[in-house]
C-alpha cells in the first residue's frame, strides 16, 4: 500500500513546518517536502511607513534573530540616507554594528550547538525523545550546560552594550550608530568575572570545537554520511574572499567550488536572483536566474560561509578552517551534518572579534553618524546566524517605504532543506513497515541542521505542535502521530 | 527593607511589538519607577522577548522570580500562581518555558529560587506596538497587584 507521512510541525525549530512523506506500494520514497503552513505578509505591513523606523520596526518580525534584521535594515537604510552601501560609515558607527553583530552570532550559534544540536550528538538520534535535551545533558555533562548557558548570557551582554537594549535595540540606525562603547561596558566585556569575560568565551569556543572533533573521529557515519548531497553555496565574502560576517560581495560556489556567482554588489542581487512561488509552501523558493530555476538554487549558512570563503582572519579560527578544508580535501564540503563543525568554528571567530574590537580605542570615541545625499532605494545584506539575509526597501520622496522584499536566511535555505529531507527519508524509510520516533526524528535532524526560523522566514506568528501523517497512495490515512 | 527580603526580580517577557503581547514587558517597565521611588533596592526587573537559556544565570542569583507574561487563555484580567518547575521540553527551543528554566536553573546552577508567574490577559497579537484598551486596564489591574504583593513580603520581612 503507497503511504504519505506527514511530520508537522518540526521540532526543535522555530516556527510552523510541516514534513509530507510519500512512499508507493512498495515502500519506497516517491515524493517529500517542507511545507511552511502560515504566512504574515511582513513586507506589505511595513508599507506606508517612514524608512528611518526599519532598523527598529523589522525585528517585530521574529524575537529569535532581532539583531539580524535590525543591522540588515540599518545597512539598507545607510544607502537611502546617502551613507553609501556598508563602507561608508565612520569606522566608529561600523566597528560598534560589527561588535553588535559578533555578539548577535556568538550567542546564536551557541544557542543552537549546546540547547539543539548537542543532545542528538551526545545522546544519538535514535534515543529516548525524553533524553533528547538540555536537561539531561545538564544532568550528564554539567559542563557542557554551563558552558551553553553562560555563552548565550556573554552574547547577550554585548548585544545589550551595542544596541542599547534587549527589546527594540535602537543602536544601529540610518547612516551608522547612536552610541559608543563605555568604559565600563568595554572592560566588563574584557574582564568580567563568574566566567564573563572574553578570555574565557575564547576557551569554550575551543573546547566546544574539540568536543565536535572528538566525536566526529568516533561517529563518521553520522557527521559525514548523514543526509548529504550536492549543493551551490552562497554568501557574502570580503572582496578579498575572507570570511566576512557583516558585508562583502555576493560569491556562490558550486558542488566542486567553481565559482557561479562572481563576487556581485549586491546592491543589484536581483539581477541575479530570483523566487519561485510553489503552490504547497508560503515560503518561496530563491534561485540563481542564469543557471534556473530547477537547479539553481542554492544552500546559505556557516555551512556555505565555510565553502565560499577562502580565508578567515583571525588566528584561531583560521587554524579550525583550514582543518576543515583539509579534511574535505579544498572542496566544498556536502554535508549538513558539517553545518555544526562550520557553526563552531564562527562562534571562535566571532569570539576572536569581539576581543579585537573591545580592544579597539575607536568604539569608545569618534564620530557616529555618516550623512550624505539622500537615494530613494536601499539594499542591506548580512550574513545571519542561519545565512544571507536580504533587506530591500524603496522610498517615496516623502520618506514612506513604497516597497520591501525580504528574503531571509531559512528561505534561502528553502529547497536545501527539502533536499535533506529526502536524502534521510529515502535513507531510514525505505521498505520499513512502521515509521518509528527514531525515524522522524532522523528527518527532523537533517532540518534543524540548516537551525532554520520557519517564523521568521514565512513572518508568522505562534508554533505548532508536531504531527505524523501516513496515508496510502490513494491519500486515505493510516496512520497519525503528534510530537510537541 | 531589611537583609531578611529576598532578592526579588520581576522578568517580564513577550514582544511590544505585537500589540498585547508585551503585557509582560510593560508590567516590567511600568514597576521600575515604583521601585525607584520606593527606593526597594533588593526588588528589580528584567525583560526580553522571551526566555531562553542565557535566564538561567539571570534567576539563579535570586531568591524569588515574578515571571509575568501575556496570556491568550480565558482568564477574567490577569492570574497569579506559583510556578513548579518541569523538565517538558517545549515544541520550539528557541524559546523556554519559565517552569523549564526554574528546572534548568536547578540543575546547572543548584538553585532554585522561589517562583511566581503572572498571566495578563491579552487580546490583540497583529505587528503593532499599541495594546488594546482592555489590555492596558488588565495590566493597571496587574501591577496594582503585584506592588501590594510585593510590599507584603517586603513588610512581613521587614
Amino acid at each position: 500500500m503507497g503511504q504519505k507521512i506527514t511530520i508537522e510541525p518540526v521540532t526543535r525549530v522555530e516556527g510552523h513546518g510541516k514534513v509530507t512523506i510519500h512512499l508507493d506500494n512498495d515502500g519506497n520514497i516517491e515524493q517529500t517536502r517542507l511545507h511552511i503552513v502560515e504566512f504574515r505578509g511582513f513586507e506589505r505591513f511595513v508599507q506606508g511607513r517612514p524608512y528611518w523606523e526599519m532598523p527598529v520596526l523589522v525585528q517585530r518580525l521574529c524575537g529569535i534573530c532581532p539583531v539580524s534584521h535590525h543591522l540588515a535594515a540599518a545597512k539598507a537604510t545607510d544607502v537611502i540616507v546617502g551613507a553609501g552601501t556598508g563602507e561608508g560609515l565612520t569606522p566608529t558607527g561600523e566597528k560598534m554594528r560589527r561588535l553588535m553583530h559578533y555578539g548577535q552570532m556568538f550567542q546564536s550559534h551557541s544557542l543552537h550547538f549546546f540547547h539543539l544540536a548537542s543532545p542528538d550528538l551526545l545522546f544519538g538520534i535514535e534515543s529516548d525523545p525524553l533524553k533528547r535535551n538540555i536537561i539531561h545533558v545538564a544532568l550528564e555533562h554539567r559542563d557542557l550546560a554551563v558552558q551553553g548557558v553562560m555563552m548565550r548570557k556573554y552574547g547577550q551582554e554585548v548585544i545589550k552594550a551595542t544596541a542599547g537594549k534587549k527589546i527594540h535595540g535602537t543602536g544601529a540606525i540610518p547612516g551608522g550608530i547612536n552610541k559608543h562603547l563605555t568604559e565600563e561596558e568595554r572592560d566588563y566585556l574584557l574582564h568580567g568575572d563568574d566566567y564573563m569575560n572574553i578570555d574565557k568565551m575564547i576557551s569554550w569556543s575551543q573546547d566546544a570545537l574539540e568536543f565536535f572533533k572528538e566525536y566526529h573521529k568516533k561517529n563518521k557515519a553520522v557527521i559525514d554520511l548523514f543526509a548529504d548531497f550536492p549543493s551551490s553555496y552562497l554568501s557574502l565574502v570580503r572582496k578579498d574572499g575572507a570570511l566576512d560576517l557583516y558585508h562583502g560581495v555576493l560569491r556562490a560556489v558550486d558542488t566542486e567550488g567553481k565559482k557561479i556567482l562572481h563576487d556581485v554588489d549586491y546592491q543589484e542581487y536581483y539581477k541575479y536572483i530570483d523566487e519561485e512561488v510553489k503552490s504547497w509552501s508560503y515560503m518561496k523558493f530563491p534561485y540563481l536566474k542564469e543557471i534556473g530555476k530547477k537547479t539553481g538554487w542554492y544552500s546559505v549558512g556557516p555551512l556555505a560561509r565555510m565553502n565560499t570563503a577562502e580565508f578567515i582572519d583571525t588566528p584561531l579560527a583560521q587554524k579550525e578552517f583550514e582543518f576543515f578544508k583539509k579534511y574535505n580535501e579544498g572542496k566544498p564540503s556536502n554535508k549538513p551534518m558539517h553545518a555544526h563543525w562550520a557553526r563552531l568554528i564562527e562562534i571562535l571567530h566571532s569570539a576572536e572579534k569581539i576581543k579585537l574590537l573591545l580592544n579597539d580605542p575607536q568604539l569608545m570615541e569618534g564620530e557616529l553618524v555618516t550623512k550624505g545625499n539622500k537615494q530613494l532605494e536601499g539594499v542591506g545584506l548580512i550574513e545571519a546566524p542561519r545565512g544571507t539575509l536580504f533587506h530591500h526597501f524603496k522610498i517615496e520622496e516623502n520618506d514612506m517605504i513604497s516597497m520591501a522584499n525580504l528574503i531571509v536566511s531559512t528561505t534561502n535555505n528553502n529547497q536545501p532543506m527539502n533536499e535533506a529531507v529526502n536524502q534521510v527519508a529515502t535513507r531510514v524509510m525505505t521498505g520499513k513497515k512502521e515509521i518509528t520516533e527514531g525515524m522522524m526524528n532522523a528527518v527532523e535532524v537533517a532540518i534543524r541542521a540548516y537551525d532554520p526560523c520557519l517564523s521568521c522566514a514565512t513572518h508568522a506568528l505562534g508554533q505548532m505542535p508536531l504531527e505524523f501523517e501516513i496515508y496510502d497512495h490513494e491519500n486515505m490515512l493510516i496512520e497519525r502521530k503528534f510530537k510537541g | 527593607m531589611t537583609e531578611h527580603t529576598p532578592n526579588i526580580l520581576v522578568y517580564g517577557y513577550g514582544n511590544p511589538g505585537r500589540q498585547d503581547d508585551g503585557l509582560g514587558v510593560k508590567l516590567a517597565e511600568s514597576l521600575e519607577k515604583w521601585i525607584a521611588d520606593n527606593h526597594y533596592s533588593q526588588v528589580h526587573t528584567d525583560s526580553n522577548y522571551q526566555l531562553n537559556l542565557e535566564d538561567v544565570a539571570t534567576i539563579s542569583a535570586y531568591d524569588m522570580v515574578i515571571f509575568a507574561d501575556a496570556s491568550k487563555e480565558d482568564i477574567p484580567d490577569f492570574w497569579f500562581e506559583p510556578l513548579e518547575a518541569s523538565d517538558r521540553v517545549e515544541f520550539t527551543m528557541h524559546a523556554v518555558s519559565p517552569a523549564f528554566i526554574l528546572h534548568l536553573c536547578n540543575q546547572v546552577f543548584n538553585h532554585q529560587p522561589r517562583a511566581y508567574l503572572l498571566h495578563i490577559r491579552g487580546y490583540e497579537w497583529e505587528f503593532m506596538d499599541i495594546m488594546t484598551d482592555k489590555a492596558k486596564k488588565n495590566l493597571e489591574a496587574a501591577n496594582d497587584f503585584l506592588q501590594v504583593f510585593l510590599q507584603n513580603l517586603i513588610q512581613s520581612d521587614g
